[in-house]
């Protein structure tokens, strides 16, 4: 059992059990997105003295930020105990754009050239860590939402503004894969 | 008691989007390079089979854990803040490769650089928060 869940999962596994977790929120009485939880965690930090819309009782979204915290200690558990001994199978092409960029595939999650330390530290690094970091904060909250809020749970109820806010994702993520990526990692 | 069961909700989901590769820079750039059908199959599974369970769930009008009634609340209706928002945030996304959960799965799966995309996540919203009567919503 445990190596059937060691080894990565195939599409329609994972697609199946991100629908259940929606399905399992929405069995508590709760709602399936995460983003939510950034306003919250600004609440928390004092926000609301100054700014009206984190001026809310942040005790009504504990449940989502224990969501997340369990969520942190599930990235945990996938890299100890169930981490899988192969590499990650990346398509080729996308090998050869990203080294391209200047950018190599290590068989890892995440690329060593921009999220260890000697990138992530450096100016540039932290500079677009940072930035890529506040856009998605920001076009969350001004979307109403993020890939679980709007793609999962808002299409699932089959809402135009969900479907018009993964069109904004979907455009947006082109015009930096295509266009910036390569200006942000060529100078 | 209340609380264990949004931490092993939050867990499963951990586990769910590392096991998926969900999490990853790699697979996020081959979404938006149209190389694999990867991340499409899992999004599309995931709404295929949530749009059949919420229609389910509304035709048998099943009450929550609770015994509530399970309300599904709809958008507002708009299309400036869902395309402009949408849009920062897909350049935000395939930059960092992470969208907010995922940001917190690479954090637990060792990947510390994430608390740089978190801290400017925070400080998107706290300036979303700060300008959003001045915004076309």
């Amino acid at each position: 059992m445990l190596e059937l869940i060691k080894q990565p999962w195939p599409w329609y596994t994972s697609g199946a059990m991100i629908g259940f977790t929606m399905v399992l929120l929405i069995y508590f009485g709760k709602s399936f997105g995460v983003s939510s939880n950034l306003r919250t965690l600004c609440t928390i930090a004092g926000a609301g003295a100054k700014v009206k819309f984190f001026d809310f009782d942040w005790k009504t979204q504990k449940w989502n930020l224990l969501f997340l915290v369990g969520s942190v200690f599930g990235g945990l558990l996938a890299s100890t105990i169930l981490k899988s001994d192969q590499p990650l199978k990346l398509s080729e092409a996308t090998v050869q754009d990203l080294r391209s960029l200047g950018i190599t595939f290590d068989g890892e999650l995440n690329p060593s050239d921009i999220f260890g330390p000697d990138f992530a530290l450096s100016v540039k690094g932290f500079i677009i860590l940072l930035t890529g970091g506040l856009l998605v904060g920001f076009g969350a909250r001004y979307a109403g939402g993020c890939t679980s809020g709007h793609a999962i749970s808002g299409l699932s109820n089959l809402q135009l503004p969900s479907l018009l806010a993964v069109i904004g994702f979907f455009a947006g993520g082109l015009l930096m894969t295509y266009l910036l990526l390569p200006l942000i990692f060529k100078i | 008691m209340k609380s264990l069961k949004f931490i092993v909700t939050g867990v499963l989901f951990g586990i769910i989007m590392a096991k998926s590769e969900a999490i990853s820079w790699y697979r996020i750039q081959e979404m938006f390079r149209f190389q694999s059908f990867h991340m499409f199959g899992i999004i599309g599974t995931a709404v295929l089979l949530g749009a059949l369970a919420v229609y389910l769930l509304k035709k048998f009008k099943i009450r929550d854990y609770h015994g509530n009634p399970i309300v599904f609340q709809d958008k507002d209706k708009s299309f400036p803040r869902y395309l402009i928002g949408g849009l920062i945030f897909g350049l935000g996304w395939a930059l960092t490769g992470a969208c907010p959960g995922p940001m917190f799965v690479n954090i637990g799966y060792g990947y510390w650089a994430m608390i740089i995309v978190v801290l400017g996540s925070l400080v998107g919203t706290y300036i979303y928060g700060l300008i959003k009567d001045r915004l076309p919503h």
